[in-house]
């Protein structure tokens, strides 16, 4: 038991760092080496006096072969540096870390709201398979994710427009002077809507691996058993077979993560939140190259790691695995 | 001997549709969701093909007021330029199934050489290219899509490759399993005995083995990549100079529709999205159902397909 999860946590492990590398490594390719690459071409680079430049040179080793380039490359990220934002003359990574603390809340609420009601609903999907409220439900949870991201999040807009606040994360105008829980009470009521569009677009893939899941589960032996046992059907569905059908989601979660972070990012951009899918977004109008090269970066590894989490999880909650 | 024994029971796993010519309608006569698929885009496609010579208004210049609300005349009304929006989906549905197609089909090309070589040659190509696939199965791919288009600058063509070149993941998993249990068959040994080369095995032999798989594959492909165009085109990264259902609700949204109470500039394009989403999705699921009922799990991620890994682990892994 013991080789078994050391081996497998090693092999996992190993396969996120080395997947951590290549990312970093076409994170390079990307913005140096290719055509149009924008880090190395700094006629891209807005507004640049000739000092600046020469600084830019130095710092980056433009002058250098590419390997040598590849080589400080990788050492300044190993002091965390990912080069100075155009627009903010700061620090890439200090402005995107501030913009992440900002996503990070934003992306668990909708996300654990999402897997609520996804669970939820394929639950009693499931368990009144045929039914109406079972049509109804599997028929939302289609649609659902077929709208694309932004529709759903203007819709939103539209409906709730005048009644909850439209955009930013907190009131401008008291930011600063009221008490720390009015404060934060002031940042819930923002994230009711970007919030809730990601709740929208991520549910209806959970509502239906769960339905599916349950489905498989409501017909294995040990449900009949709790049946003929006598054991009351709500029981049997909370206790037996729903602790079972959960298990796919571990899987599901991890692996919707980049879609959950594109998603978020268009979300971001819609209810003008100021996480670092904005910050992207931004950069891409302002062609501030270090930001969007730091924020992909940054959302890459985050994914990845997340992802090594869930294999961790998933390991531990079931035996079978090796 | 034990040849004699496997045979039968291969031919009946999973990927192999009893006759191959009459294998799609079989689908449609048993299912109804690849009827109603089938015909939801069925009706898209015949309406892009005809849009120029049935929509009402020219879908480029002004012919009413400035968001004028949905009227006899614009029955859907107008957007911020004064162009009836009813013209501009059509128009916009036009471009938008072309990059869906023009995208999907680099990525069947992609998906299906990688999947065929991967599986049919094994050893260490299979290693390093499931690797790169792994590789970007776990990347956020709208993120990764938003920094290349950008970086290769706003154009219809480089969002179809950019679509193209990341979406081709989950049907190279699939066709890599199929033809890692094709390739044991008895017809092929027979076929190499006889002295066909791995180029003519791969070609006449397993390719048309896993066509139907593929077609099925498209048909899902296809709806991620409308899914990807219109968020690609909400970010900014399309072609300026086009119309597509993503460009429509871009304008929308940075030209104050919502603020002006214009919903018709948004809430239909929302639904013929939504309804060809769920058109290919109703008809792929259906044709990859009849196909191999083991994987049923695959609708759960209509998106990204990432429950495929779940579906079995070791040797028979997907």
């Amino acid at each position: 038991m013991a080789v078994r999860s050391a081996d497998y946590v090693l092999k996992r492990g190993f396969f996120a760092l080395v997947t951590i590398f290549v990312a970093i490594t076409i994170n390079f390719f990307l913005f140096r080496v290719l055509p149009g690459s924008a880090v190395s071409d700094l006629s891209k680079v807005p507004h640049a006096s000739p000092k600046l430049r020469h600084a830019l040179t130095v710092e980056f080793g433009l002058d250098k072969p590419k390997w040598e380039q590849y080589l400080i490359y990788l050492k300044n990220l190993a002091h965390g540096n990912m080069g100075v934002s155009f627009v903010y003359q700061q620090p890439v990574t200090h402005l995107l870390f501030a913009d992440l603390k900002n996503t990070i809340p934003m992306v668990t609420v909708g996300t654990v709201a999402a897997i609520v009601v996804g669970v939820f609903t394929g639950v009693l999907s499931a368990w009144r398979r045929g039914s109406p409220p079972d049509h109804i439900s599997t028929n939302l949870a289609i649609f659902a994710y077929a709208f694309p991201t932004q529709w759903l999040g203007l819709m939103l807009l539209i409906i709730f427009a005048g009644i909850l606040p439209a955009g930013g994360m907190s009131n401008p105008f008291v930011f600063g002077t009221e008490p720390f829980w009015q404060h934060l009470g002031d940042i819930g009521v923002h994230m009711i809507l970007p919030a809730g569009t990601l709740m929208l677009t991520a549910y209806g893939s959970y509502t239906l691996v769960v339905r599916s899941a349950m489905l498989e589960t409501l017909g294995e032996d040990y449900v009949l058993t709790a049946r003929a046992k006598g054991l009351p059907p709500r029981r049997i569905v909370w206790r037996h077979a729903v602790r079972n059908a959960l298990l796919p989601m571990v899987t599901l979660i991890a692996l919707e993560l980049g879609f959950i972070v594109g998603g978020a990012l268009l979300i971001e951009v819609i209810f003008s939140w100021p996480g670092i899918g904005l910050a992207m977004y931004q950069a891409i109008g302002q062609r501030d190259y270090p930001m969007l090269q730091g924020g992909f970066l940054i959302l890459t590894v985050s994914v990845i790691v997340l992802n090594f989490a869930a294999d961790l999880v998933y390991f531990r909650l079931d035996p079978r695995i090796t | 001997m034990s040849m004699q024994i496997q045979e039968p029971l291969l031919a009946e796993g999973p990927g192999v549709p009893p006759r191959r010519g009459g294998f799609f309608l079989e689908v449609l006569r048993q299912r109804k969701s690849a009827v109603i698929g089938l015909a939801i885009i069925a009706f898209f496609v015949v309406l892009s093909v005809v849009a120029p010579y049935i929509s009402p208004y020219s879908a480029s210049a002004a012919t009413c007021a400035v968001y004028a609300p949905p009227s006899p005349q614009h029955w859907l009304g107008c957007d911020d330029g004064g162009i009836d929006m009813l013209s501009e989906l059509m128009q916009g549905g036009r471009i938008s199934l072309v990059v869906g197609f023009a995208a999907t089909l680099v990525a069947m090309v992609i998906g299906g050489g990688v999947g065929i070589l991967s599986g049919y040659f094994g050893g260490w190509m299979d290693v390093s290219l499931m690797r790169v696939t792994d590789y970007l199965l776990v990347i956020p791919d709208l993120v990764f899509m938003l920094v290349i288009a950008d970086l290769w600058g706003a154009s219809l063509f480089h969002v179809i490759m950019v679509i193209g070149i990341l979406e081709w993941t989950s049907t190279a998993r699939i066709i890599r399993a199929q033809v890692m249990s094709l390739r044991e068959r008895v017809y092929v040994k027979r076929t190499r005995a006889l002295g066909a080369g791995n180029a003519r095995i791969m070609w006449r032999h397993i390719l048309p083995q896993v066509g139907p798989l593929l077609i099925a594959n498209t048909v899902l492909t296809v709806a991620i990549a409308i899914y990807l165009e219109t968020a690609l085109a909400f970010l900014g990264l399309e072609d300026p100079t086009v119309t597509t259902w993503g460009t429509i609700l871009e304008h929308a949204f940075e030209r104050t529709a919502i603020s002006s109470g214009a919903w018709w500039a948004i809430v239909p394009d929302g639904f013929v999205i939504a309804a060809v989403i769920v058109g290919c999705f109703l008809f792929g699921q259906a044709v990859e159902d009849a196909l191999n009922p083991r994987l049923k799990a695959a609708h759960l991620s209509l998106r990204r397909w990432r429950l495929r890994p779940l579906v079995g682990r070791g040797p028979d892994a997907i």
